[in-house]
């Protein structure tokens, strides 16, 4: 009896991995082969053409480019300072610590949809539209519409629980001994979380970055209201402009273009950029990670 | 410095981890350039003892501090007292090398640059007279860029007692510094606290019995949080006037 369920356990757990492996292998062979032909040097140098059905993807990579730049810029501060509110000076046990855990918590667990209707509702219409009364003259929207900026903030908010939880397990991971080495050289608290807690985990703030990137890279919901566009024939040039993007280009393809069928070759090989861009920032971010457990077990 | 003064001075400390307590009125003088060796059973509050000295217990959380302990006259628990100078007069070698993951110039250095001190040569200087304090200066010279986590064990530990001489403090107080070391090792460590009198009062905490005798002047056996009797070291390993320091220096119990 008992030998029976083993056998089945192992054969069900052993069909699961097959299954998932297949799925996978299934997917990238897919998107592969039918992208590759599509593939070019100049796929990725030029912009789209032909009411989007030849050219190739140049302002969409700029786009998705700019797009985790402004977002790495803004998030990743404010979640490193979190981190090490986190970590260095918030007692564990206290209402406020367990306040601020719960909220990244739940940040993290918001779908990424609400992020896009908070992003519209408060970057653009509150805050956007207030700059344009103050700013702007009577009746003209500058700051009040969809833009890299306010896609940015949003994509930010929306990898900030990832890009802080990433950092203060990369703070705790500095020796206790190395802290209290500084502190008894008479160094100040800031200094020593200066001099010696974050140097030492650097690569931990880099994870979080790269990992946080590759999740704005991916992500579409957030940048429907907030700042993507259609179809837009020059790059972005300020932060107010609207931006193209790999994921939200996709599904225009597929949906939105003339002859779906006719575009099926730029729409594989715009998948396999987005692919090869997130799960490059993925694996280095695993690299980073394994050398960051390697240093601080020595 | 007068010889045999009186460097520290406590008065009716008791600590407490949130209700226990750990300390329980202790009453002891440190002297100026002795050695005074902390020894007692692990859990007997030496070590707690001696981080009340440069006030590394501030950073336990739940830990009350009553009575005085005055370091040159000065009660160093006033609220008036900057904890930061402080520990830049007071030293401290721990258990564990711990030297920071930088070269070894640069964890010499570490203290006086974080004094403001960015003058290469001035640096260099420092780094030189602390490391030829620390005994250290000769095997480590032409590789002062290797990291301080290259070298052994012993070179470490003295690579930390260096850097805590480039603050130049009065006293350094030691937590167990030879306890992870093997015997040649720790016998270099033992000659460096030997020369280090000269200049520095010291306070050891240590387990090791030889290591009390051979090194200090002076020894004060804790128990279950109490100073249960404090005299000159040869006295108290030959003819301790307490049961129970007898017992445990002559090994029956600890």
């Amino acid at each position: 009896m008992n030998k029976s369920m083993g056998r089945i356990v192992i054969s069900a757990s052993a069909l699961s991995v097959i299954a998932i492996v297949t799925v996978i292998a299934y997917l990238l062979f897919d998107i592969f082969w039918n992208g590759k032909n599509t593939l070019s040097w100049a796929f990725l140098t030029t912009a789209p053409t032909d009411g989007m059905m030849q050219g190739g993807i140049f302002p969409v990579i700029i786009g998705t480019v700019s797009l985790v730049l402004i977002m790495s810029i803004a998030g990743v501060p404010v979640g490193v300072i979190t981190a090490l509110y986190l970590s260095e000076y918030a007692r564990r046990t206290s209402v406020f610590t367990k306040m601020v855990r719960f909220a990244v918590n739940t940040l993290a667990g918001v779908p990424s949809i609400v992020f896009g209707l908070f992003g519209l509702g408060f970057f653009i219409q509150f805050i956007g539209m207030n700059l344009d009364r103050a700013l702007m003259p009577a009746g003209e929207l500058h700051w009040g519409q969809p833009s890299l900026l306010w896609a940015s903030l949003t994509m930010a908010l929306l990898t900030l629980p990832v890009v802080i939880v990433a950092v203060e397990e990369a703070l705790r991971a500095v020796p206790e001994d190395l802290r209290a080495a500084s502190l008894a050289l008479g160094a100040t608290k800031w200094q020593t979380i200066l001099k010696v807690v974050l140097p030492n985990a650097t690569s931990g703030i880099l994870t979080g970055t790269i990992l946080a990137v590759g999740r704005g890279a991916g992500e579409v919901a957030p940048i429907l209201f907030t700042g993507a566009a259609y179809f837009l024939p020059h790059l972005p040039e300020s932060l107010s402009d609207q931006f193209m993007n790999l994921g939200y280009h996709v599904y225009i393809l597929a949906t939105q273009s003339p002859d779906v069928e006719a575009t099926k070759g730029l729409q594989y090989a715009t998948v396999l950029i987005l692919l090869l861009v997130t799960f490059g920032l993925n694996l280095i971010a695993v690299m980073l990670r394994y050398k960051l457990r390697k240093a601080s077990r020595q | 410095m007068e010889n045999n003064s009186e460097k520290i001075i406590v008065n009716n400390l008791d600590l407490y981890y949130g209700k226990k307590a750990a300390l329980d009125n202790i009453n002891l003088s440190i002297l100026s350039n002795k050695v005074t060796a902390l020894i007692g059973p692990s859990g007997c509050g030496k070590s707690t003892f001696l981080r009340c000295l440069n006030r590394m217990n501030d950073l336990i959380p739940g830990v009350l501090i009553k009575g005085t302990v005055l370091i040159n006259g000065r009660d160093i628990y006033e609220s008036s007292v900057d904890v930061v100078s402080l520990r830049k007069k007071v030293g401290m070698i721990f258990q564990k090398s711990n030297p920071f993951p930088k070269s070894i110039f640069e964890n010499v250095a570490y203290a006086p640059r974080v004094n403001g001190i960015n003058n290469k040569k001035e640096l260099f200087e420092i780094v030189e007279k602390s490391l030829r304090k620390a005994a250290l200066w000769e095997e480590v010279k032409d590789n002062l860029d290797k990291s301080g986590l290259s070298i052994s064990g012993g070179q470490q530990q003295r690579l930390c007692i260096a850097r805590s001489l480039a603050v130049e403090p009065d006293i350094l107080l030691m937590d167990e510094p030879a306890s992870a070391l093997d015997p040649i090792s720790t016998s270099k460590i033992e000659d460096l606290i030997f020369e280090l009198k000269a200049n520095y009062t010291i306070v050891i905490v240590t387990h090791n019995m030889q290591q009390a005798a051979r090194v200090s002047d002076k020894t004060a056996f804790f128990y279950m949080g109490e100073l249960i009797e404090v005299g000159d070291t040869k006295m108290m390993f030959t003819q301790p006037t307490n049961k129970r320091t007898e017992d445990y220096v002559s090994g029956r119990f600890g």
